[in-house]
């Protein structure tokens, strides 16, 4: 293998050891080559996250950030809690109601927008060709207002006396406003709204797609509306609905702006518990517990999302 | 729904006119059909690509509706039903087999969604298999099988739900010769196994001749003439239908006179002076100027002679193997091509500069409407 090192010195180098010299060269150009893309990955992606996992193990400073000494403190906080009276153990019961919570407002902001965005992204696929850019173009207009101000702008339609109000009032539908701010309703609608482009667009790159004839052959063997819906579309653009029910539901799950403005800080999600940590609560080991809980729960989640959904693609319907 | 039903046409168009679009931009797809299609008959609708054939189809299919007029099935109005709730199928040119489903699964959706039980869908799933020879592939998926399969899978699928009528939109043309070639008698012996009436639609005047019972020619939108293959090629009314189907000799004529009597025997001078009988289409006919056609094969050549209708030079000979063509000009003006069928040695009779006569055989001249 020595030779292989000056192969240019070495003119009787033999065929086999200059065969072992171009493959070795090859490796070293492979691993050149793919350098970009792993670095961003790992200061992108990995560093991050291996930040936030070996902070979750180590125990919490004074005034914030971290002692460099190990602890479990912060995983222990995640689930459980020691009464501050009598010491006793119990379950961490706030931060369970929020788990909870933030599960059960992402799923129904996923299936929301789906109920919204699905026909909306029909009624596109289904417009003259050259209409359709115009049809995207409006769906994307909200993306160029920052979110806090979209957000703020929720709040003044719903607050007491808002848009909503005032007028149900006005018109005598109510005597006293409905209390819709500071709601779960608000945290959700909030999200909708702002998510729903991301299950339009999903949807419509796959709706574009659909060959229309299959809708017709449906139709012609019989198939109602509601029949060829159910049969013939749904199934073929599954992978759209698949995108965008992961596009609305991830960020839904972490998300902070909205349950912030919306739900008045009564209502929290994730998101918010997180940063909490990170700032008043002045306990980054929990915090980046928590963060990684957040995780695993989204990869559970999708995991099992999509495994259902190939599984249902490819059962039988006969 | 009176009268008597086994004399009810299966389909029955009534003026339909079909305009697509408002204002000077709209397209009149179809401009007042009529056409009445006959139970268990093979019919096809015969045309260039423009022509209104598919259009029509749809209207019967349901897919789109007629913009005035009437479409009947079996003596009931079905002109603005659904597709869904029409006992009529398609066998789409595409083949529209759906991707997710396996080839059984194809074939039982119309029966399903007829609300039929699984065993009855699985009986007739088989029986449907066996029909068109695809039993060994019932769990396949689509895209597992040949383009030639999938014409079969699309065709059992449209037929399993027993509909009244079989639509079918050029499904031949995505095939290579051979197999197209095989499909045609394929598709002849289903309809006569079926007894469902086919409504057939294709740009291709020989599939069209060798497989229908009738045949509507169509051009922008219109229905120029429905008869029996036989009829559309022997007895063209419209210039349009001659020159589509076939080759055929055109004849700037002069109608001389008409016989009273039920044959209607015409008798035309052409631009020689010499007088040949000829056949009128139906309907009134002026005397004067008129167009009349002869098959290049209902023509043969002679030594030059009096008692030719026509004589010439021969400019062109090409040899075809079962038959031969020969292109002469008139000394009158104009060329005629002449097909004569070739003989064991008979070769070289003719050669290219010849001075030759032209016969016309008895009854093959016809006289076109325009």
């Amino acid at each position: 293998m020595t030779d292989t090192a000056a192969p240019s010195q070495q003119s009787s180098t033999s065929g086999a050891d200059a065969g072992v010299a171009a493959r070795k060269s090859d490796v070293r150009n492979r691993w050149l080559l793919a350098s970009p893309a792993l670095t961003v990955i790992f200061f992108a992606a990995l560093g991050p996250l291996l930040i936030m996992l070996v902070y979750s193990f180590l125990q919490k400073g004074s005034y914030g950030g971290i002692v460099w000494s190990f602890s479990l403190d912060g995983w222990f906080n995640v689930f459980l809690k020691r009464d501050i009276f009598d010491d006793t153990l119990g379950f961490a019961d706030g931060h369970l109601s929020i788990f909870w919570r933030s599960l059960k407002l992402s799923f129904g902001t996923t299936v929301f927008a789906l109920l919204l965005g699905f026909p909306t992204a029909y009624y596109i696929a289904t417009r003259p060709a050259n209409l359709r850019p115009v049809f995207l173009f409006l769906i994307t207009i909200p993306f160029w207002t920052n979110l806090l101000i979209r957000t703020f702008a929720i709040m003044e339609v719903i607050r007491n006396e808002g848009v909503v109000n005032t007028l149900l009032m006005s018109l005598g539908v109510i005597s006293s406003p409905i209390q819709m701010l500071f709601t779960d309703f608000a945290i959700m609608l909030g999200m909708v709204y702002v998510y729903l482009p991301l299950m339009v667009l999903p949807l419509y790159a796959s709706m574009e797609r659909l060959d229309f004839r299959l809708v017709e052959a449906g139709y012609d063997l019989y198939a109602t509306r509601l029949g060829v819906l159910r049969r013939i579309i749904v199934p073929m653009v599954k992978p759209g609905i698949i995108a965008g029910s992961i596009l609305v539901f991830v960020p839904s799950l972490g998300a902070y702006v909205t349950p912030r403005v919306l739900g008045g800080g009564k209502n929290m999600m994730l998101g918010n518990l997180i940063e909490l940590q990170f700032g008043q609560g002045r306990n980054w080991p929990l915090g980046a517990a928590l963060s990684i809980t957040l995780l695993v729960i989204v990869m559970v989640a999708l995991l099992f999302y999509v495994r259902n959904a190939s599984k249902s693609g490819v059962k039988s319907h006969g | 729904m009176h009268g008597n039903l086994e004399a009810m046409p299966a389909i029955s168009a009534h003026l339909v006119t079909k305009i697509f679009g408002a204002g000077p931009g709209s397209i009149t797809a179809l401009d007042s059909v009529s056409i009445d299609i006959q139970r268990n008959e093979f019919f096809t609708l015969l045309g260039p690509s423009g022509c209104g054939k598919t259009t029509l189809l749809r209207l019967i299919a349901g897919f789109d509706h007629p913009t005035s007029g009437r479409i009947d099935l079996e003596g009931s109005d079905i002109s603005y039903l659904p597709p869904f709730k029409r006992p009529v199928n398609t066998v789409f040119q595409s083949y529209a087999l759906f991707p997710h489903m396996s080839v059984a699964e194809n074939i039982g959706f119309g029966l399903k969604m007829l609300g039929k039980s699984g065993a009855e869908i699985d009986a007739e799933v088989d029986a449907m298999l066996k029909l068109v020879k695809m039993e060994a592939m019932r769990d396949r998926s689509t895209a597992q099988i040949s383009g030639g399969q999938q014409q079969r899978v699309a065709l059992a699928r449209a037929l399993a739900p027993k509909p009244k009528v079989l639509l079918l939109d050029e499904p031949l043309s995505a095939l290579d010769l051979k197999l197209r070639k095989e499909m045609q008698i394929e598709l002849k012996r289903l309809q006569h196994e079926t007894g469902i009436t086919f409504v057939f639609v294709t740009h291709d005047q020989e599939e069209a001749l060798t497989m229908s019972d009738r045949i509507a020619v169509m051009s922008a939108g219109k229905v120029l003439q429905v008869g029996s293959p036989r009829d559309i090629y022997d007895r063209p009314s419209r210039r349009f239908v001659a020159d589509f189907i076939g080759e055929t000799n055109f004849m700037d004529v002069e109608l001389v006179s008409i016989a009273k009597d039920a044959g209607r025997k015409a008798s035309l001078k052409l631009a020689s002076g010499k007088q040949i009988s000829a056949s009128l289409p139906e309907g009134e006919m002026a005397l004067g100027r008129v167009t009349a056609v002869v098959r290049p094969e209902h023509a043969s050549l002679t030594n030059p002679k009096a008692s030719s209708v026509l004589s010439g030079t021969l400019k062109t000979v090409v040899y075809f193997g079962t038959d031969t063509h020969y292109h002469v000009e008139l000394t009158t003006g104009g060329t005629f091509t002449v097909r004569m069928q070739n003989a064991r040695g008979q070769a070289g009779e003719f050669s290219e500069g010849d001075k030759v006569g032209v016969d016309i055989d008895a009854g093959a001249t016809q006289v076109l409407r325009d």
